[in-house]
């Protein structure tokens, strides 16, 4: 009886050591912790938690400046406007690769679905910074509907979608834990969630977008426009490929136990393939912004300040990565389309800032010295960031994400 | 000294007195019925998108309450005396604030309505006469179709048949859209209170109101500045009153129609752009800029399962027709 109680303790060491210490025992796991990344992380959110701490002890007031004017600030112009476009991956990479038939990304998909999956999870957690009682987020599904607000459909579908991507994702859990019974089950359903994902986030994307058409008098006339669904939905598409780019480029870069020679070999190729998709997506995004324009006749608010600032963001930031990304295509640098991409996302990242946040509100005296956030947002920010990373990685190193297992290779 | 000047119609008085008529008909019982149950639709069942698009049908058909009440601000008669500021702090037992309701030296600033109070006034100059500054109260004004109440994702806010906006805490999880979403700048929000923050906001004295009283500011006002009554009314004394003073006001009753008309209704001697009323506002309700979009909801949820299923099917065919090719192929070369 005590010989079995061993060898069940011994099995879960051993199930605890492969599993999360991948391998290495904890003296050996807690040395390689030590690296210059781990300690800038953990200087940054000895700063952000005690915010965040404060700011649920407190209360609002106590760590953000959100006014009566202005109740949104960085939490969601950052974390909500500018995270879900870039969340877009999963359902992109999805599509492209079960629906269309684009079989050679594969390496590609389970990183896709990660990024959608983690990048939801994380607008949840900033929505939940900013709510003023966070514990009430299921209110919308039980307690009252709005069903006249957009708002209400963004609740419903990213909260459905979170578990789309879940389930979307689950493959490579159970693969890791090694359940084949659920597997099976597991890979039957992706196809029908795959349609669920595209449902959901060409909704939900654009939904994002249609929030601002209730603010006509607030949103300056050159972002506000009655295309805007279209503009959120089409820029979440290039924003999805662009963003595909910068997590494997940076998985290859600073994860290479984590991927495989398949996933390496292939990397250059897939990324000149993802690039020439951006491209397109950008293009199409740019005529867009310019019909918005034209349909509204905004051309005389060009000349004036805020339109010198439109006017950089869709030159300076649509154009220009665009221009980047054509010249790495034709020539086949993968290295010039992974700058571009770069590009692409900080464009798509300056877009929603200026809609929920520097062209929001542009008539009120003193706007621009408002929006300034304070220290406390910028640590809260900062910490959320950090831990979205280090979840990244610590699912990256140990699930078969960017490479195949061994036992499972082929079977989907 | 300036002398108070006396309003052609009689203020601070209630104007239909004819309780018979305020009382919801029996079509408007009708009306309520209906958007209850359809209102149900919308729950059951996670049925929800289909309910929001009949919900967005059917408010189409919806003008309004037919009685509800509304203010009517003349801003020519203001003198800043901010009694009506005091008056609204006692009637909703709002906190003390630090300075008194004498203290003139507000007006340094431009203030709006908080946490703390639901009505503030503000100093302006006036472009006529120096001497004489022009004042303008701010709180909520009650729209026809309130903004904050289709940006709530939880039906928080209500728009009541007697015409006050109101909005219950107990529902609200504090995301503050109504807030972005409200054109007046007019929800306030206590970002202090950790546990059990709210959204802060004119009620129209609601109470008072069902009683047959009247908004205590309304009551408040020695030189009845604030006019309450039926909207409709209110309407027909605002025009009156342009229409025999042309040289006093300016040719506009804000409110009448902008973002679809609002409950608090305002006339001026001094263009309302001068005294911060937006006037870049769309002249229908705001919920029209997204009833289109929410019209294609059940849309997308039909077709594309529709569309990209078929895409799938597509690619599958194909697959099938080359692993079909390829054994015929075999087949063939083993027949060689």
């Amino acid at each position: 009886m005590s010989n079995g109680t061993l060898t069940g303790t011994d099995n879960f060491r051993s199930w605890f050591m492969d599993k999360l210490l991948m391998g290495m025992s904890w003296p050996e796991y807690s040395r390689r912790l030590i690296t210059p990344f781990n300690i800038v992380a953990a200087i940054i959110l000895s700063i952000g938690i005690p915010v965040i701490a404060i700011r649920f002890v407190f209360g609002l007031a106590s760590a953000t400046h959100a006014s009566n004017e202005y109740p949104w600030g960085i939490l969601l112009g950052w974390g909500l406007f500018g995270g879900v476009p870039l969340s877009a991956t999963g359902f992109v990479m999805g599509t492209a690769y079960y629906i269309f038939g684009f079989k050679r990304y594969k390496p590609l998909v389970r990183l896709g679905v990660l990024t959608g999956f983690l990048g939801y999870l994380f607008a949840v957690i900033y929505l939940l910074t900013d709510l003023g009682r966070p514990w009430r987020i299921y209110y919308p599904m039980i307690i009252g509907f709005g069903t006249a607000s957009v708002l209400f459909l963004v609740a419903w579908h990213v909260a459905t979608y979170l578990t789309v991507q879940f389930l979307e994702f689950s493959e490579a859990i159970l693969e890791w834990i090694k359940s084949r019974r659920v597997y099976k089950w597991a890979t039957m359903i992706v196809i029908g969630m795959t349609i669920a994902g595209i449902i959901l986030s060409t909704l939900h994307q654009s939904a994002l977008g249609a929030m601002f058409l209730l603010v006509p008098g607030k949103l300056h006339p050159l972002w506000f426009s009655s295309y805007i669904p279209v503009f959120f939905l089409s820029s979440s598409i290039y924003a999805a490929l662009a963003m595909v780019i910068v997590i494997s480029t940076l998985a290859a870069r600073f994860l290479r136990s984590a991927t495989d020679h398949n996933f390496l070999e292939s990397l250059d190729r897939l990324t000149v393939g993802l690039g020439k998709g951006t491209c397109v997506g950008l293009f199409v995004y740019l005529a867009l912004k310019l019909v918005g324009v034209a349909h509204d006749d905004n051309w005389h608010l060009l000349s004036t300040p805020y339109g010198n600032w439109f006017l950089v963001e869709i030159l300076g930031f649509v154009l220009l990565p665009a221009i980047v990304l054509t010249y790495g295509v034709k020539n086949n640098s993968a290295g010039l389309v992974r700058f571009g991409a770069f590009y692409a996302v900080l464009g798509i990242i300056v877009n929603r800032i200026n809609v929920s946040i520097i062209a929001f509100n542009w008539n009120l005296p003193g706007h621009l010295h408002h929006i300034i956030p304070p220290w406390q947002e910028v640590a809260i920010v900062a910490s959320i960031i950090t831990i979205h990373i280090l979840i990244f990685r610590w699912i990256l190193n140990r699930m078969p994400v960017i490479r195949e297992h061994p036992e499972y290779k082929e079977s989907h | 000294m300036d002398k108070p000047l006396k309003n052609p119609v009689v203020a601070n008085e209630c104007i239909s007195e004819e309780s018979a008529e305020d009382k919801p008909q029996e079509g408007d019982a009708r009306g309520i019925s209906r958007r209850k149950f359809l209102g149900t639709v919308a729950g059951i069942g996670g049925t929800v998108l289909i309910g929001s698009y009949k919900d967005v049908a059917a408010s189409k058909e919806f003008s309004g309450w037919p009685n509800r009440y509304g203010c009517l601000t003349d801003l020519t008669a203001c003198v800043g005396c901010r009694s009506c500021e005091k008056a609204c702090n006692e009637a909703n037992n709002l906190p003390k604030p630090k300075t008194s309701f004498d203290d003139v030296s507000v007006f340094k600033e431009k203030r709006r309505p908080t946490a703390q109070a639901y009505t503030v006034v503000n100093q302006y100059k006036n472009p006529k006469d120096e001497s004489k500054p022009v004042y303008r109260k701010i709180q909520c004004n009650h729209c026809n179709e309130p903004a904050c109440a289709s940006a709530c994702p939880i039906h928080a806010y209500t728009k009541t048949p007697e015409g006050a906006v109101l909005y219950d805490p107990e529902k609200c999880f504090g995301c503050r859209y109504c807030m972005i979403a409200c054109p007046f700048y007019a929800p306030a929000y206590d970002y202090d209170s950790a546990l059990e923050p709210k959204i802060v906001k004119c009620v129209m004295c609601y109470d008072r109101i069902k009683k047959g009283g009247i908004p205590a500011c309304a009551e408040a006002c020695p030189v009845g500045t604030i006019t309450f009554g039926k909207r409709s009314d209110l309407i027909k004394i605002a025009r009156e009153k342009i229409m025999k003073n042309p040289d006093r006001y300016i040719d506009h009753i804000y409110g009448e129609h902008e973002a679809g008309g609002t409950g608090w209704m305002y006339i001026s001697g001094v263009p309302f752009e001068n005294l911060d009323f937006p006037t870049n506002l769309p002249q229908k309700p705001l919920i029209e800029e997204t009833k289109g979009f929410l019209g294609a909801v059940p849309v997308v949820f039909t077709v594309w399962p529709a569309l990209f299923g078929m895409v799938y099917a597509a690619l599958r065919h194909r697959e099938d027709l080359e692993k079909e090719k390829g054994q015929k192929h075999e087949k063939e070369e083993e027949k060689k």
